[in-house]
């Protein structure tokens, strides 16, 4: 049974990956929903390269993304010193760093998903409310999220999943430094990069499939559940 | 007291419409399809804006481009009862009831859920899903929606143009009784005059986006001129 126990190293990476991922879509997860909501609802010029800024870690190299981060959010970048002057924050080398790079590698994948549930909602039935008393605010907290809800299920768990697998923004912005930015996927890497590491590479393997095949599970599952009280 | 006086163009489309109601009652917005009728209740909802002209209810003015007055929807205390219902279909049908009676002061209400859930009659949908229930009870629940923000005006847009003749017969005398019940104005549009004649005090009549002739039925019924073109000379 020796093979299935996870050595102290696999064990902190795996623990890192949960941690960092929980972190990236919390701090996506209102942005995501706010771009969506941008994107589905209002028209004003400049809209199309809005849209084309959120797609852009889809379909540029993570590597790019990741220095770009360094760039920006580095300590002496122009919004990371910021942060680190004013608010004491440091991105740089550590787990708060790789959650940022993982929420905007996710990013994408966020807002595609609750902008087609917000695009789904009926914009009468936010008439409705509006007439019913409610500004416009309220309608938004009232009527269209908790409409959108089985997209933004679906974004979490995507952007979730996501976040789980990013690597290279990841090693580009905060290094692969184990115990602290060392995820899953790069200790994956490490160990397949030094002799005698099949086994452990093999462990994080097929963990990684199973918490893939949970997450896509639990979608389903709660995407379900919610859509059928709300059919119309 | 209610007035109206707007002009909006919309493409090629002018509305250009102006009418005045008093006292309770219902003022039927009649005429064929297309004619501009939901555009005009809409004005008066604050759903979509005039190019110009003045809105008011009982004296309280809710848009008057010469003043740039124009209250947003939620400010109007208007009750708008959809053609297609437009219940909340993540809330129950007591929730979807009490959705806009809860933003009303209690001090402003003057419609209690209990007296609307009865001449309604809807007691035993309360605890259901929208997506439950049948097209006439839909539009039910919608009414009570609709009249328990206590609004100063009701406006009905072809409430039973969705629903079969059966339903339609089902819903017809629950707005006929509203209202003398709740001693509210009712603005109400139709295309049909089969329920014109059974519900309405008044009626303006609407053709091209304006108002080609007002007044009480009777006298409506009796001008040549426009049976015409209404299809009134049946009546």
């Amino acid at each position: 049974m020796e093979v299935f126990t996870l050595t102290t190293v696999e064990l902190e990476a795996l623990r890192l990956s949960l941690w960092v991922s929980i972190w990236a879509v919390l701090w996506s997860l209102p942005l995501g929903i706010l771009a969506a909501w941008i994107l589905a609802r209002l028209r004003f010029p400049g809209k199309n390269l809005l849209d084309g800024l959120i797609h852009l870690p889809l379909v540029l190299p993570p590597v790019v993304i990741g220095y770009l981060l360094l760039v920006f959010f580095g300590r002496r970048g122009v919004v990371g010193g910021w942060l680190y002057e004013v608010l004491g924050i440091s991105l740089a080398f550590n787990w708060k760093g790789a959650a940022v790079a993982a929420g905007v590698m996710a990013f994408p994948l966020m807002v595609r998903a609750v902008r087609l549930s917000i695009e789904g909602v009926d914009q009468g039935l936010e008439a409705a409310a509006r007439t019913l008393g409610c500004g416009a605010l309220r309608v938004f907290f009232t009527v269209t999220l908790p409409l959108s809800v089985p997209g933004i299920i679906t974004g979490v768990i995507l952007a979730f999943a996501r976040s789980l697998g990013e690597f290279g923004a990841t090693i580009t912005f905060v290094s692969n430094i184990q115990g602290k930015t060392q995820t899953l996927p790069l200790a994956l890497y490490t160990l397949t990069q030094v002799p005698g590491g099949e086994t452990g590479a093999m462990r994080l393997c097929i963990i990684s499939i199973m918490i893939a095949m949970v997450a896509v599970l639990a979608s389903e599952l709660l995407a379900k559940r919610f859509a059928v009280p709300m059919r119309s | 007291m209610l007035h109206v006086c707007v002009r909006r163009k919309q493409g090629d489309f002018l509305i250009d419409a102006s009418f005045n109601s008093k006292g309770i009652g219902v003022t039927a917005l009649f005429g064929s399809s297309g004619a501009g009728k939901t555009s005009i209740i809409s004005m008066v909802a604050g759903l979509v804006r005039p190019d110009q002209g003045r809105i008011a209810v009982d004296g309280h003015e809710l848009f008057d481009s010469q003043k740039r007055i124009d209250l947003p929807p939620e400010k109007r205390r208007v009750g708008y009862v959809f053609q297609d219902g437009r219940l909340f279909p993540h809330l129950s049908v007591r929730s979807n009831l009490c959705f806009g009676m809860r933003r009303i002061n209690p001090s402003d209400r003057y419609v209690a859920f209990d007296q609307v859930v009865e001449l309604l009659a809807v007691e035993q949908l309360l605890e259901r899903r929208p997506a439950k229930l049948s097209g006439g009870e839909k539009q039910r629940v919608a009414i009570g929606r609709a009249l328990l923000t206590s609004p100063a005006i009701l406006l009905m847009d072809e409430p039973l143009a969705s629903l079969d003749h059966a339903r339609k017969a089902e819903v017809l005398p629950f707005i006929a009784s509203l209202s003398s019940e709740f001693s509210i104005p009712i603005l109400y549009v139709s295309h049909s005059f089969d329920e014109i004649l059974n519900l309405a005090d008044r009626i303006v009549f609407v053709d091209s986006g304006r108002v080609a002739a007002a007044g009480s039925v009777e006298e409506l019924i009796r001008r040549r001129d426009l049976q015409l073109s209404t299809g009134l000379s049946k009546f």
